[in-house]
């Protein structure tokens, strides 16, 4: 293997009439690791992933899978990847196991393959026990399942997953994201885009964020949140010590910490945070004030989101 | 070969779905049975005055409904197509290493095994009227062939429809637009005689009339160059294809 990488996109545009879709994207995809694409709605993610997977074309700009020329060898590349959409693209009078053996056949694979095939994928996600009813009658989170298992008959090397989990209760999107980790022990290559942050946080190596056509940033979801700068030191106290305690804080670490009354809280922004954490404990004990909570945390995904994706704007018109 | 063995696997699931969705068999086969016994009660009486010999009206109309419900079949692909579109199943279809025109080939062909269907029920209701054919049943056999064959065609230009407009209530809405005017401005339900000129003139040469007129001619024999109508619906036929498929083809690819 000369490289690493199973998935390359190289200076995609895309326009559709006056409506610039995608505007110059490139990104790289690890070969079995999870690279997450993460933007708000109507960022171009879906325009992107239908590109990559041999839906769309682009204006310009190129797009390998494992070695193969998206754009120039559709066909392919389609023996290559696996697509599961956003809308969980299931035949709904179909059952599932027929689902599965239909997409295995059309792959290719003789019928007693295809059936041994579906089986297996029926047991994997956990669909055996309603293997045989039509999927009008699925639950979201069994659609998506299913709508998984249809893009992993041919056992892709590059899985597409388009918004995975939007829509699933908590504990369906935890069963889900195991099975995407299944999948990567396997070798499996994944591209997803997620509206959710901490679906980034838990599953992806690394994080592209696209907005208004454009990637904005990117990174490992630790070089993100530290790309931010300072971790955050955050304090509840009683309304009535609050101005006592700022001023203790102020003098014990030197830096002006932020007020907010409503929530009783008190934050500072600091680069040295554990060490000011104690100076802060520190201080507080030596008043004998016991504050309702003390918190050191790192700025979550969704401060780095919202402010890359709301500064932007006032990033072009500096520019 | 191996796209035709992608084009048995969709048709197998478009035929396991058009069985599956109860309403959609009722209502497409009950459409065409109130239709026929409509116009044979309804309007039977009235049109007999101007249909030439002494045919009866079931054996007049009942070649006109076959026609109709092919037609009616490819509305049905429009708006089967259009689900598939908007459901995302095409989608996953075109992710799929499979041949091109498989998706459509499957979806045309399996509404025609839908049109066998209807139109055997169709036949055997017109029965039930009183049709007699007068030109035995191998004529009635072939009328069968050219009326499935006349549907295949026609379902193309739905499928072309259904991927222009790709929304299935628009669809279904567009399809009674074209169906209608040409089913009604044709030899159908009367005799192209009794409509003013102009219309006449649209109506004996558009392709409904001749694959009625035909069909006639070989249930009820009697029409002067009657089987020139088969050679003319023939020609419609191919001609339909050589257009309708290639423009289908480039739409899906281009989705």
């Amino acid at each position: 293997m000369k490289n690493h990488k199973s998935l390359i996109v190289n200076n995609v545009c895309k326009r559709f009439g006056d409506f610039t879709a995608l505007d110059g994207v490139s990104l790289e995809a690890k070969k079995g690791k999870v690279t997450g694409l993460l933007g708000p709605n109507g960022a171009g993610k879906t325009t992107l992933i239908n590109i990559m997977t041999t839906l769309l074309k682009p204006d310009t700009g190129s797009v390998t899978v494992e070695g193969i020329n998206v754009l120039k060898n559709p066909s392919e590349t389609r023996k290559q990847i696996g697509l599961a959409g956003q809308y969980a693209a299931v035949d709904e009078y179909l059952t599932g196991r027929e689902t599965l053996i239909m997409v295995g056949r059309l792959y290719g694979l003789s019928a007693g393959l295809a059936k041994k095939r579906a089986q297996e994928l029926l047991e994997r996600l956990d669909l055996t026990t309603a293997a045989d009813k039509q999927a009008k009658t699925y639950s979201g989170g069994m659609r998506r399942r299913l709508d998984l298992g249809a893009s992993l008959v041919a056992t892709p090397k590059v899985l597409f997953l388009d918004e995975p989990t939007t829509g699933l209760d908590p504990r369906t999107r935890l069963q889900l994201w195991d099975t995407i980790r299944d999948l990567v022990d396997q070798g499996v290559t994944i591209l997803l885009t997620t509206q959710y942050l901490e679906e980034a946080d838990a599953l992806c190596d690394f994080i592209y964020v696209i907005d208004k056509g454009k990637m904005i940033i990117e990174g490992t979801a630790g070089e993100l949140k530290n790309s931010l700068g300072e971790d955050i030191i955050e304090l509840k106290v009683k309304t009535s010590k609050l101005e006592e305690v700022e001023k203790i804080l102020k003098k014990s670490i030197n830096k002006q910490p932020e007020l907010d009354k409503p929530t009783r809280s008190i934050k500072i922004r600091t680069k040295t945070g554990s060490d000011d954490l104690l100076k802060v404990a520190e201080a507080l004990k030596h008043s004998k004030i016991i504050p309702d909570e003390l918190s050191l945390h790192r700025p979550t995904l969704d401060d780095v989101f919202l402010s890359v994706t709301g500064n932007r704007q006032d990033n072009d018109e500096r520019h | 070969m191996n796209g035709i063995s992608n084009t048995a696997q969709i048709i197998k699931r478009n035929i396991k779905r058009n069985f599956r969705i109860p309403q959609l068999l009722i209502f497409s086969t009950a459409q065409p049975i109130i239709f026929l016994l409509m116009f044979n009660f309804v309007f039977g009486g009235a049109v007999t005055a101007g249909v030439p010999g002494d045919v009866e009206y079931i054996n007049f109309l009942l070649p006109g409904i076959l026609a109709q419900t092919a037609l009616f079949g490819a509305i049905q692909t429009s708006i089967g197509l259009a689900e598939d579109l908007n459901k995302g199943v095409i989608d996953r279809f075109r992710s799929l290493p499979i041949a091109r025109y498989a998706v459509l080939a499957g979806r045309t062909l399996a509404d025609s095994a839908r049109n066998v269907f209807v139109i055997s029920l169709m036949i055997f209701v017109g029965f039930l009227l009183g049709f007699s054919t007068q030109e035995g049943l191998l004529n009635l056999a072939y009328s069968f062939i050219l009326v499935l064959l006349f549907g295949f065609a026609f379902s193309w230009v739905g499928a072309t429809i259904g991927l222009m407009i790709k929304d299935p209530e628009t669809v279904q809405v567009a399809g009674f637009l074209w169906v209608f005017p040409l089913v009604f401005a044709s030899s159908v339900f009367v005799p192209v005689a009794t409509m003013p000129g102009w219309l006449q003139v649209i109506a004996r040469n558009q392709p409904v009339t001749q694959v009625v007129n035909a069909i006639r001619h070989l249930t009820q024999g009697g029409i002067p160059n009657g089987s020139s109508y088969i050679w003319i619906t023939l020609l419609w036929i191919v001609g339909i294809l050589a257009v309708f498929v290639p423009i289908s083809v480039w739409l899906y690819r281009k989705i």
